[in-house]
This record gives structure tokens, C-alpha cells and sequence, in this order.
């Protein structure tokens, strides 16, 4: 069990209130998807469950328990741009086996590499590139690195926060599709955030829309988008273009 | 083959003549070095006695030769101590929680406002006069410059997202600045320590020049200087020749760093060609392209061709989309048609022509006018292609008043209801600010107002949406869709969102690794032949897209290899 619980969580930026009550349950073994547009706090929500920012008020819990420093590395992000979260000049196999620092216990060589190799596999990588660069690989390559690299720290909950809108389409829907796939394998907990609607309906089970700071809907996926309640998640529905339809362009 | 510059040659064969005479130099010279000749005290400069005697009648050639090793040693001794303390304390300031950042940082910037010459002799008379006492001095006097530098590198490093997943994963602040940190800091360090080297090299002849440094009977340059001096205008060679090896060891340091930040690119020449022979204009097309080829000059000069011969038709007034993925060579294709390409691009082609103009030779200044007035480019980043000094009532009226001569007040007019159709609210006011004070999708659509400030006839928009959140994207295109409206100027839209395209253009051109696969009319999508196209197609997941089953893959091939 692993239910990652944001209880009335506020950051502020000064004066600014970037995030403002915002309550979300990422249920255990499912994906909760993010949406919202950029500056509506999304991200910095994340954030907070990694402890990269601090909350002004609330709680993020896991288990029940308050996330601090002893818990926290069971909860794992990965970032938007693959590149820039890769150090340039370490092998991705040394990348990738920096998430073994987390699991809190020694590794032996051997071992080490053994659970490198297991973790590229499951990423789709060949493991004999493990001592390349990261410049040697594609983005959306580089991408399942940092995947493997999280899930290398074991952890209750994956954050991902745009790990897609970087990448190709073609390369996006192969990251999606690894998403889907580890989270049937490993039973993943994952809060999934993005500004695309459709990648966040395909991969989530409950969807959470947030605006301004706040989370203005929140349920599951089909309910929040075959029957929107409010007006903002209405408009995002309505921007989305369409294969093959003319984009609506009139006011509303 | 990489050409060996002559410049790498010199400075190998200099650092080969210094280190030499470094490690033999007291072996082959010591003897000489030392030996008096009573009778022959201060000697002019001679065949035997290159830069003449000192006077106890020693060769001061081969003392300037034996001083070699304990100039050097002193140098390095003293850069080492400068960056072993700049890299402690730099990459610890980088580091470490805000406030006490706040604290160290503040420290090393007093420190710096020292001027560094007067710490080197406070540290001197700390330590004493003797060669080792001058060596620490200007080591430490060196550690708040090395310090400053190495925080400002570190920081930036410190600020990547791969620092911060270390720290999520629980990498010790030290294992983080010695596996992550050091390591992307090391390249410019390098270049700085090498030109640094040949500043304190200079430091310490002043030092040993002030009577500080080296002392009887220790000699290094500056020591040999300073005797030198005292007799300069009897017998200039005494000092002339230590200064020698002081300037050339200097400069052999300094080349030495510019040689290691040079850039390991060739320099690119441009290269144009109008091989074929043009062919008549035909028909009325506002841009005709035919058989269109781009190619790059790669690292080790060889040519690359990314387009491999594009034909592109565009009618007044229609609405072209070109999908793509990275690497598919749409964007060069536009920046082609819009005449951007820098010289490090060879265009090949038949034509390619804008509204009859050849694009491919020198242009007249009129068609240079025409061109500025009809064409618009509309890029991804619109805060990388406004000014950010300039108001946007000022980079808005810019085009009028240079190619369409208008007066100030006119074309400012102007710029109001250009804005006003992209629906910017309150123009007259927002005209007055500045581009940050502006929301990336108000920012994209003064780029489109900019457009409307001529009388265009092309806008081209290169990913113009693809920064921006759905809900702001729909509001650019609709800003797109009505200054067409209003204009009848054809749009050329670039994105890898086929979804998008579908939506927005009449016609639909689908590029693969620089090569167009397929062109279809946006009603006709679904008819779609080409299985890269249908793959395009199906790969986006939309608001339909069955959950249960995996999105298909295409290209996977593609991923696999190593993007060149």
C-alpha cells in the first residue's frame, strides 16, 4: 500500500499564492493525472511531495505519515527535460545506479550492476550501452533513463511532471505506452502531470484539473471528462485540437 | 583529420623548451651557473656569455636557464594552492542552503574587493621573505578570484535538474559536488588556471623585484630582474634576458589557456550555389520551391544534406501546414523560404522564389523592402525574438518606418490596431511595454501584430504555439486566423502536431528525414496513403483513444539510433 495524500497544501512565492488548499489523493497502484496550464501550480505541487519547495501550510502524507526527510526518498520524480537531467559527462549506467543510493542499503559491484542491467531491460535500454553517454541517445531514450534511474530508488509514489512534452509524438507514445506497462508490472503509484489532456486521460485512472493555484475538479478520468463541472476544465476540453476537425476559433 | 593549428604547434613546442630547461636545466647549466670568473665581472652580452655576467662574473644566461625550475615550481605551487582553495570554497558556497550561501558569498566578494597585489604582500609579511613565504602568499591572495569563478560555474551546475534528482535520491552534498559538480565545472576552470598561471608567474618577479620573494642565495627571473635593473643602462641584457623568459614563459601560459577554450569546431565558410539554371516563374504562387536542397557542414567538414529536395507550392491566401518531427528538416525548409539560413547552410535548388523574387541570389534593396514588408516569421520563442530593451509600440513600428517610410505617429496608429486584431486589450497602453511585461501568448501574438505592420503576403509561424498551454494556443491561432482574415496573406504553419495542423490548414505536408512523404488536403486526413502519415495519425493519443490498448509505435527504429 502506498497512497500519497495532499491535504490542504499552500505555497506561497512572496505575496504570490502559487498554491492555495490544494487536496489531492494519488490512491495506491493507480495514476492520478495533473492538468492544468502553465503558472497554475501544478508542478510546483510536485514539488512540494519531493521537498524541492516548502508549504506555507497542510500536509503531504504517505501511508498516513507526514513526508520529512526520513521518508521522502520513497517518493521519486522525474523531470520534464531529459537532458538536463542527466549529468553530461557520467555514463548513463552510473546514472541509473545513483538511484540505488535511496534504497538506504550497500550494494556490492556485482550487484550494483546486475540491478543496472535488470533496470535498463525493463526500460527497453541495451544494457551494454550503460557506460555511453547521455549524449549518445535519442530523447526519448534519455528519457526511459531517468525512468529507470527513479525506479532504482524503489519508491512508493513516481512523480512525473511533463515528462512527455519535450519528446516527439512518436517518442511520446512510446514513454507512454513504458508508463502503462511498469505501472501494470510494478503496480506503480504515479502522479502524472501535464498540460495535454488526452496523454493525461490515456495513462490516468482519476484526473485533478488545476487552475490559479487551485484544483477546481477532481475524479475519475471519465467522469471529469465526458461530464465536466466546471467552466475552466469545459474551456481546456474545447482547445483541444482534433484530428481532422476544423479548430473552434469562436468565442464562447 | 583535424588540421594541427599553428598556434598548437608553438605552444607544444614552447612548453616542450620550458619544461625542459625546468628539468635539466640546473644539470646541464648549474655548474656554469655558479661558476665565478672574478675577471670577467659584469660582462657585456657576448657569444660566451649570452646576456652577459653578473658581478661575480657568473654566466647569467645560464642562471636565467637554472632559475627555470624554481620559477615554475613556485608558480604552480602557488596557482595549486589558488584553486585547491577556490574550488573549497566555490563549489561549497554553491552548495549549501540559502543563508549561509548568502554568508560565504558575501565573504568572497569582500575578499575580491581587495585589490589582489595588496593581499599578496600582506600575506608576505606574514609568512616572511623567503621563497616558500612568497609562494603561500600569492596562492592565498589568488583564492577569492578562483573562488568567485568556481561558485558562478558551480551554480549553474548546482541548478540542474540532475543535481537536484541526486539530491532527491539522497546523494551526500559532497558525493554530489565531487561526481556531479567537478566534473561540468572542469573545462572553463581549465582555460581560466592556464591564464591565470602566467598572471602569477608575473606576480612573483614582482614580488622577488620588490626584494620579497626569492632570497640570496635563491634566485628565480625576478631576482635576476632585479640585479638585472640596478645596471640597465650600462648593460640592458643583465635584465633584458631574465624579462625575456618571464614574457615568453607569460605568453606561452595564455596561449596555452586560448588554445584549450578555443572551440573544437571549425570555423564554417558559406558556401552558396545556383548550380541549375533557373526556370521561368510559373504561375502566381506566393512562394514556389522545387527540388530544395539544404545541407549543414558537419565537425569535421564534411557536408551534410538534412533537405533532400523539397518542392513546396504555396497559392495567395492558402493555409499550408508542414508536420514533421525533430530532425525532419521543416523548420530549415522555412527558415529556406524566409531567406534565414546563416552561412553554415549550402541551399541548393531550381528555384525558390517569394512573389517572383529569386531568393537565391544577391536581392536589390527593393526587393530587400518588399521582402521586409511582405514577409513575417513567427518563431517558437517569442521573448528570443523581441527585443527585450525595446518597447513593443517601438519593434511594432519599426518595419513601417524603415521599409514603408511612414511617419511616427502613423505607424504607431498603426501598431494600435494591429494589436487590437490580435486582441490584445487595451493596445494603447500594452504598446508601451515592454516584452516581459507580456504573457507568452500575448508576446506570440505581437509577433503576429509585427507581421501585420507591412502588408504581408506570407506569415510563416515555425512551432509558434508550442510553448504555450492549450487554452493560449487556441487564442494564437485564432489571432493567426484573423489577421488572414483581414490581410489575405497565406500562412505557412510548421508543428509536429498533426492534430493541430488538421484543425488549422487547408493543405497538409508530411516531411520525413528531409524528405516530403506525402501532401494531402486537411478534409482528406483519414484517406491518408502513406503508412508514416497513418502512423503520425495514430500515435497522438486524443480524447478517443481506446485506454485499454497500447498507442501504436512508429519509428521505434528511428529512436533506437543515435540522432547525428
Amino acid at each position: 500500500m502506498s497512497e500519497l495524500v495532499f491535504d490542504r497544501v499552500s505555497v506561497r512565492f512572496g505575496a504570490h499564492t502559487a498554491v492555495d488548499e490544494a487536496s489531492l489523493v494519488v490512491r495506491s497502484g493507480t495514476t492520478l493525472g495533473l492538468v492544468g496550464e502553465s503558472g497554475s501550480g501544478k508542478s510546483t505541487v510536485a514539488r512540494v511531495a519531493v521537498g524541492l519547495e516548502k508549504a506555507a501550510g497542510g500536509s503531504v502524507r504517505l501511508d498516513g505519515a507526514v513526508l520529512e526527510r526520513r521518508n521522502r526518498r520513497s517518493v521519486q520524480m522525474v523531470f520534464q527535460d531529459p537532458l538536463a537531467a542527466l549529468d553530461p559527462r557520467m555514463p548513463v549506467g552510473t546514472s541509473v545506479a545513483e538511484g540505488l543510493l535511496a534504497t538506504g542499503r550497500r550494494w556490492s559491484g556485482a550487484e550494483r550492476r546486475a540491478r543496472v542491467q535488470e533496470l535498463l531491460e525493463l526500460v527497453h535500454i541495451d544494457p551494454s550501452r550503460a557506460g555511453e553517454r547521455p549524449a549518445r541517445f535519442s530523447g526519448g531514450q534519455r528519457q526511459r533513463i531517468t525512468i529507470a534511474r527513479a525506479l532504482a530508488a524503489q519508491p512508493a509514489v513516481l512523480i512525473a511532471d511533463e515528462i512527455t512534452s519535450a519528446l516527439d509524438v512518436s517518442v511520446q507514445g512510446v514513454v507512454l505506452n513504458l508508463l502503462r506497462e511498469l505501472q501494470r508490472e510494478l503496480s506503480l503509484t504515479m502522479l502524472f502531470i501535464s498540460h495535454n489532456l488526452a496523454v493525461v486521460r490515456y495513462v490516468s485512472d482519476d484526473v485533478a484539473v488545476m487552475r490559479n493555484g487551485r484544483i477546481v475538479e477532481h475524479g475519475p478520468t471519465d467522469t471529469v471528462l465526458d461530464d465536466p463541472a466546471d467552466a475552466y476544465t469545459r474551456e481546456l476540453l474545447r482547445s483541444i485540437p482534433v484530428m481532422g476537425r476544423p479548430l473552434d476559433l469562436k468565442d464562447a | 583529420m583535424r588540421r594541427v593549428s599553428p598556434q598548437a604547434v608553438a605552444v607544444v613546442a614552447g612548453l616542450v623548451v620550458v619544461a625542459g630547461a625546468a628539468v635539466l636545466g640546473p644539470t646541464l647549466f648549474g655548474d656554469a651557473a655558479e661558476a665565478r670568473d672574478l675577471t670577467n665581472r659584469q660582462a657585456e652580452a657576448s657569444a660566451a656569455h649570452p646576456f652577459g655576467t653578473d658581478d661575480l662574473g657568473r654566466d647569467l644566461f645560464a642562471r636565467v636557464v637554472v632559475a627555470t625550475r624554481l620559477s615554475l615550481l613556485l608558480t604552480l605551487g602557488a596557482v595549486g594552492i589558488s584553486v585547491a582553495g577556490g574550488v573549497v570554497l566555490g563549489v561549497t558556497a554553491a552548495v549549501l542552503p540559502r543563508i549561509p550561501r548568502r554568508l560565504l558569498t558575501g565573504l568572497i566578494d569582500i575578499l575580491l574587493s581587495f585589490p589582489w597585489l595588496l593581499l599578496a604582500l600582506f600575506f608576505s609579511v606574514i609568512w616572511g621573505a623567503t621563497s616558500t613565504g612568497a609562494m603561500l602568499a600569492i596562492g592565498f591572495a589568488g583564492i577569492p578570484v578562483f573562488a568567485r569563478l568556481i561558485y558562478t560555474l558551480a551554480a549553474s551546475v548546482a541548478n540542474t535538474d540532475y543535481v537536484r534528482t541526486a539530491g532527491l535520491l539522497g546523494s551526500s552534498p559532497l558525493r554530489t559536488s565531487v561526481r556531479h559538480v567537478l566534473p561540468n565545472i572542469m573545462p572553463p576552470l581549465v582555460v581560466n588556471v592556464a591564464a591565470h598561471a602566467s598572471v602569477t608567474l608575473l606576480s612573483f618577479a614582482a614580488l622577488s623585484f620588490l626584494g620579497l620573494g626569492v632570497q640570496a642565495p635563491e634566485y628565480d627571473w625576478g631576482r635576476l630582474l632585479n640585479a638585472g635593473a640596478k645596471d640597465i643602462y650600462r648593460e640592458p641584457m643583465a635584465a633584458i634576458g631574465p624579462g625575456i623568459a618571464i614574457v615568453l614563459t607569460g605568453v606561452l601560459f595564455s596561449l596555452l589557456g586560448e588554445l584549450l577554450s578555443e572551440d573544437r569546431r571549425p570555423v564554417v565558410r558559406a558556401v552558396r550555389e545556383t548550380e541549375e539554371p533557373a526556370e521561368t516563374d510559373s504561375g502566381e504562387a506566393v512562394v514556389d520551391v522545387q527540388n530544395l536542397r539544404v545541407s549543414f557542414r558537419t565537425d569535421d567538414g564534411s557536408l551534410v544534406e538534412r533537405v533532400h529536395g523539397i518542392d513546396l507550392r504555396i497559392a495567395p491566401g492558402e493555409v499550408v501546414g508542414v508536420v514533421g518531427e525533430s530532425g525532419s528538416g521543416k523548420s530549415v525548409t522555412a527558415m529556406a523560404i524566409a531567406g534565414l539560413l546563416g552561412p553554415e547552410a549550402q541551399v541548393e535548388c531550381r528555384r525558390l522564389a517569394f512573389r517572383g523574387i529569386d531568393l537565391r541570389g544577391r536581392l536589390s534593396a527593393a526587393q530587400r523592402r518588399q521582402l521586409g514588408l511582405e514577409q513575417a516569421m513567427i518563431f517558437q520563442d517569442p521573448l528570443s525574438s523581441l527585443n527585450p530593451a525595446l518597447t513593443v509600440g517601438r519593434q511594432l513600428t519599426e518595419v513601417s518606418q524603415v521599409h514603408a517610410g511612414l511617419s511616427r505617429g502613423a505607424a504607431l496608429e498603426k501598431a494600435v490596431a494591429a494589436l487590437d486584431l490580435v486582441r490584445i486589450p487595451d493596445p494603447a497602453r500594452r504598446i508601451r511595454q515592454l516584452p516581459h511585461e507580456f504573457s507568452g501568448g500575448m508576446r506570440q501574438r505581437a509577433m503576429i501584430a509585427m507581421g501585420l505592420m507591412g502588408t504581408p503576403r506570407l506569415l510563416i509561424a515555425d512551432e509558434p504555439t508550442t510553448a504555450l498551454d492549450v487554452t493560449v494556443q487556441r487564442q494564437v491561432l485564432r489571432a493567426l486566423h484573423d489577421a488572414r482574415e483581414r490581410t489575405g496573406a497565406a500562412i505557412l504553419l510548421i508543428s509536429h502536431d498533426i492534430a493541430l495542423v488538421s484543425g488549422f490548414c487547408d493543405r497538409i505536408v508530411v516531411m520525413r528525414d528531409g524528405v516530403v512523404v506525402e501532401q494531402l488536403a486537411a478534409s482528406d486526413l483519414d484517406q491518408a496513403e502513406h503508412p508514416y502519415t497513418r502512423g503520425l495519425i495514430a500515435c497522438v493519443p486524443g480524447m478517443n483513444t481506446d485506454r485499454s490498448r497500447p498507442l501504436p509505435v512508429i519509428g521505434v527504429a528511428a529512436d533506437e539510433e543515435v540522432p547525428v
